[in-house]
């Protein structure tokens, strides 16, 4: 059984189809990519996959259960993280905040208002939950060597620095699946090396990868498997061997060969 | 003149516990919602209603206040949450002015407009504590007030003020990483809501009765300046502000200049106060206060 | 105990609940008309403003006051002494300068209150609207004194009757303005070549500038021509319900609901948010009853649900958030 799939997952914005008709699956324990061409609806595909987005038609399962409808913060729940293009960091939070509020669902108790009112009436519960809480976040940090800079707000950090926050507040949240959406952008050559490490760091460490990426070296290199999108469709699978000499692939990113 | 500080100070302190459930709402969450004024009625009438005709103690009527306050902010929070910043202000005012019709309409259970008078006086141990005799009186409000800062505080310091402030910067990444926004703000309103209609009582049992014309919108505006004139996210600038506006408020009676000055002059100036401080300084007088970990209240012996 | 001057709405609903007669259905439809006229004029301010910044201009009812005011004292010093075709053409002048006041008065406010937090958080720009707002009101509360003030009709105002149903001059007034202003914005919007940088400058601020729009200069516009329209309004209802400070508030937040209804942001919706706030009102005391004191609560009330239902209006288009 794969560990996610999508089965004819259509996305529709009026007349635009975005992604259409996409199976796609995610094997437990290898790391795979998507990629094509811009506007090629990858984004759009890992938002209906990860709660921020409702398919117009089609399905979504993982380990087997259907999460098609279900929202953001309940598919976390499940065990999917994920970072964003854009990076989406909590400016005005420190470093060591940010990864605290990954670890935010998995403290203490699991209701929202028992929580709230865990805060509200044991006062002394708070210190005891920040330090548990402190422990987890600095080993995460560690692994991005970044806890010295735990205190820093996050908007003040280097660009390399956000990016590795954003993916460590990811793991924060005891991922199954890490969804990474172009987690090289930006990146030079020695910075996307790191990367390629850091990402076989994480696999190693039993979390399986799926990335969106433009960096080809860095796609070729590292993914076991390449599920490649053109206009919204599905238009091949297969190993980094396999997906570099599909005629497809080629066409898709060089455009037809004149005849 | 003394009097009048103590005046100052009384009221000060009832705007506070209003200014730290807004401080909650806008300064953690940073939703502009204008709901006090219609908490801060529905908790004064619940104290006066409850005690004059039902005659229960006051000191049942707050948790009471508390609780159907709490009710409304539940109600009211459900609907508007998903709005962006800007129309849920104007629904949370609309909310706010629907209290009012409703209580000012509502004869056979407010009094409609003349509101309902009377309303017995706090007693404490068999102590009575009279407005009139002010210092019980301060005493008392400050000590609510030093429970809700408290309360508070440690609120925002722990897991769900991170969460809250986490839904301030970036909703969808906060939902991305298992937070359930919408239940999350609707505890923030529900939370105001009730530190409000605690305020509501301790004014119903100051003034000792209540009319729909103490519950306008001004009372919402005024206690969002205070927030943004203390310090957004900063609980003890947010007392610092009420202070500030209260003092504002009554210094024409004062220094004695009120024939003098005129009564739009305060208003006037918590307009400018608003468009000045957002072009100046929108962090407040005192910002917001550092990040750091919250403390332990009593130390154990010795260093661990 | 004294009443405050009658709002907008007291004077054209019917206040006690009719039943019955196509004549009586076509006389409220005449007062829900005339009604949502006013409502549509002040809303397409706000929404307007709403396209082009993504921000609710809170003062926008208090810019309707002071134009109501300025249009009032220009009147009273040209009208002379004698109700004639003369007293009509000022009556027009008088409005025309208010309409231009409030437009620059709007530029001004736009200028100093708005322009410096086009960048700051969310928040800032709305806190600093309430700013304004109150400072208008209660300047002019200063100035001015809070009794209402009497704009005298500048024609006879007796009702005509057609057939059971009672119209006066001044409701086909309102109609006549009402459409005339709403084809002109359109055709503008639509056709001239400010109005497609305007639109311009809504979808895609900086994309425009980059086309070569000063976005600065079209905002501008779209606050005058705002401010104007809403001074238009407030001039015809002050007829019936006078000049006073907070003329602006309630009316204004209702307003602001038709806009909201309609779909912010969107011209035709403002203008069919404000006409079905007008009927809404109209035909909600008339036929369901509402208790008058409660009539303001109908707007509130119409704008939970549409919040509920459909966030983005009646005719708006629901924004996704890119991720």
């Amino acid at each position: 059984m794969m560990l996610l799939e999508t089965t004819k997952l259509t996305r529709a914005y009026g007349g635009v189809v975005a992604v259409s008709q996409v199976d796609f699956q995610v094997r437990e324990g290898l790391i795979t990519g998507l990629i094509g061409p811009n506007g090629a609806g990858k984004t759009t595909l890992f938002n209906n996959m990860t709660g921020l987005d409702t398919p117009t038609s089609g399905k979504v399962y993982f380990k087997g259960a259907d999460i098609t409808n279900r929202s953001a913060h309940k598919i976390c729940r499940m065990g999917i993280a994920r970072t964003f293009q854009n990076i989406r960091l909590f400016k005005e939070l420190s470093v060591l905040e940010n990864v605290m509020v990954g670890l935010h669902f998995k403290t203490g108790k699991s209701s929202t208002t028992g929580r709230v009112m865990a805060a509200f009436l044991s006062y002394l519960k708070v210190v005891d939950e920040y330090e548990l809480m402190n422990e987890s976040a600095i080993k995460w940090l560690e692994f991005f060597q970044l806890e010295s800079l735990k205190d820093e707000l996050a908007k003040n950090l280097p660009y390399g620095h956000q990016r590795e926050l954003e993916i460590a507040r990811a793991l924060a949240t005891d991922p199954t699946i890490l969804f990474l959406d172009e987690p090289a952008a930006g990146m030079n050559p020695s910075e996307t090396d790191s990367l390629m490490k850091t990402i076989r760091r994480i696999r190693d460490l039993g979390i399986t990868v799926v990335l969106i990426e433009h960096d080809m070296k860095l796609v070729m290199n590292i993914c076991d498997t390449i599920t490649v999108l053109n206009y919204g469709q599905n238009i091949a699978q297969g190993t980094p061997a396999e997906i570099r000499h599909n005629p497809k692939v080629v066409e898709a990113y060089l455009g037809k060969e004149e005849t | 003149m003394f009097n009048f500080i103590l005046l100052i100070l009384i009221y000060t302190a009832i705007f506070a516990l209003m200014a730290i459930g807004q401080n909650l709402i806008t300064g953690y969450v940073g939703l502009l919602s204008l709901t006090q004024a219609g908490f801060f009625a529905i908790g004064s009438y619940v104290t006066a209603i409850l005690s004059v005709t039902y005659g229960w103690n006051f000191w049942l009527t707050v948790p009471m206040a508390a609780l159907i306050s709490s009710f409304f902010g539940l109600l009211i929070g459900l609907p508007t949450l998903r709005l962006k910043g800007d129309y849920l202000a104007i629904a949370t005012l609309g909310f706010g002015e629907i209290v009012r019709n409703i209580l000012n309409n509502w004869d056979s259970l407010t009094n409609g407009p003349m509101g309902i008078q009377r309303i017995p006086m706090i007693s404490l141990f068999g102590i009575q504590i009279s407005p009139y005799k002010k210092w019980g009186f301060l005493v008392l409000v400050w000590i609510f007030v030093l429970v809700a800062y408290f309360l508070f505080d440690r609120l925002a310091k722990s897991r769900l003020g991170r969460a809250l402030e986490a839904i301030r910067e970036d909703e969808i990444a906060a939902s991305s990483m298992g937070i359930n926004v919408t239940r999350y703000k609707v505890w923030a309103f529900i939370l105001g809501a009730a530190v409000a209609g605690v305020a509501g009582s301790l004014q119903a049992e100051f003034i000792l009765s209540v009319t729909p014309g103490a519950f306008t919108f001004m009372v919402s505006i005024m206690v969002l300046c205070m927030v943004v004139l203390g310090g957004m996210g900063n609980f003890k600038a947010v007392i610092l502000g009420a202070f500030i506006i209260q003092f504002i408020s009554y210094f024409p009676q004062l220094v004695g200049l009120s024939n003098v000055i005129p009564p739009q002059f305060k208003q006037i100036l918590f307009g400018l106060i608003l468009v000045v401080m957002m072009i100046w300084r929108p962090q407040g007088i005192l910002g917001r206060e550092k990040r750091s970990a919250p403390r332990r209240l009593f130390r154990s012996g010795g260093d661990v | 105990m004294t009443r405050g001057p009658p709002s907008v709405a007291e004077v054209y609903l019917i206040k006690e609940p009719i039943v019955g007669s196509i004549a009586e259905f076509f006389q409220h439809l005449m007062n829900g008309l005339t009604l949502g006229g006013i409502y549509a004029l002040i809303a397409l301010g706000y929404t307007m403003v709403y396209g082009i910044l993504k921000f609710i201009n809170f003062a926008h009812g208090d810019i309707l006051m002071v134009g109501s005011y300025i249009g009032l004292f220009t009147f009273d010093a040209i009208r002379g002494q004698t109700m004639g075709p003369w007293t009509v053409i000022a009556f027009f002048i008088a409005m025309l300068a208010g309409m231009l006041f409030s437009a620059g008065l709007g530029m001004a406010i736009e200028r100093i209150a708005y322009k410096p937090l086009r960048r700051a958080t969310r928040l800032a720009p709305l806190l600093s609207a309430i700013g304004v707002s109150f400072i208008l009101s209660n300047m002019a509360a200063w100035m001015w004194g809070t009794k209402s003030r009497k704009l005298d009709y500048p024609f006879d105002n007796s009702p005509i009757y057609l057939k059971g149903v009672s119209i006066t001059p001044h409701q086909i007034l309102i109609l006549a303005v009402v459409i005339v202003m709403m084809v002109a914005l359109k055709l503008f919007v639509d056709r001239s070549r400010i109005g497609k940088a305007m639109r311009a400058t809504s979808l895609d601020q900086d994309t425009a500038k980059l086309m070569g729009i000063k976005a600065d200069k079209i905002i501008a516009i779209t606050f005058a021509i705002g401010s104007a329209l809403a001074a238009t309004a407030g001039f015809l209802i002050a007829l019936e319900i006078k000049v006073y400070p907070s003329m602006g508030t309630m009316t204004g937040l209702k307003a602001f609901v038709a806009a909201v209804v309609g779909g912010i942001g969107n011209i035709s919706g403002a203008m069919l948010g404000g006409i079905l706030l007008g009927l809404l009102e109209t035909f909600g005391v008339a036929l369901l009853g509402i208790p008058y004191g409660l009539r303001d609560t109908i707007a509130f009330v119409a704008l939970i649900i549409i919040l509920l239902v459909k966030p983005e209006g009646l005719l708006g288009k629901a924004e996704k958030e890119k991720v």
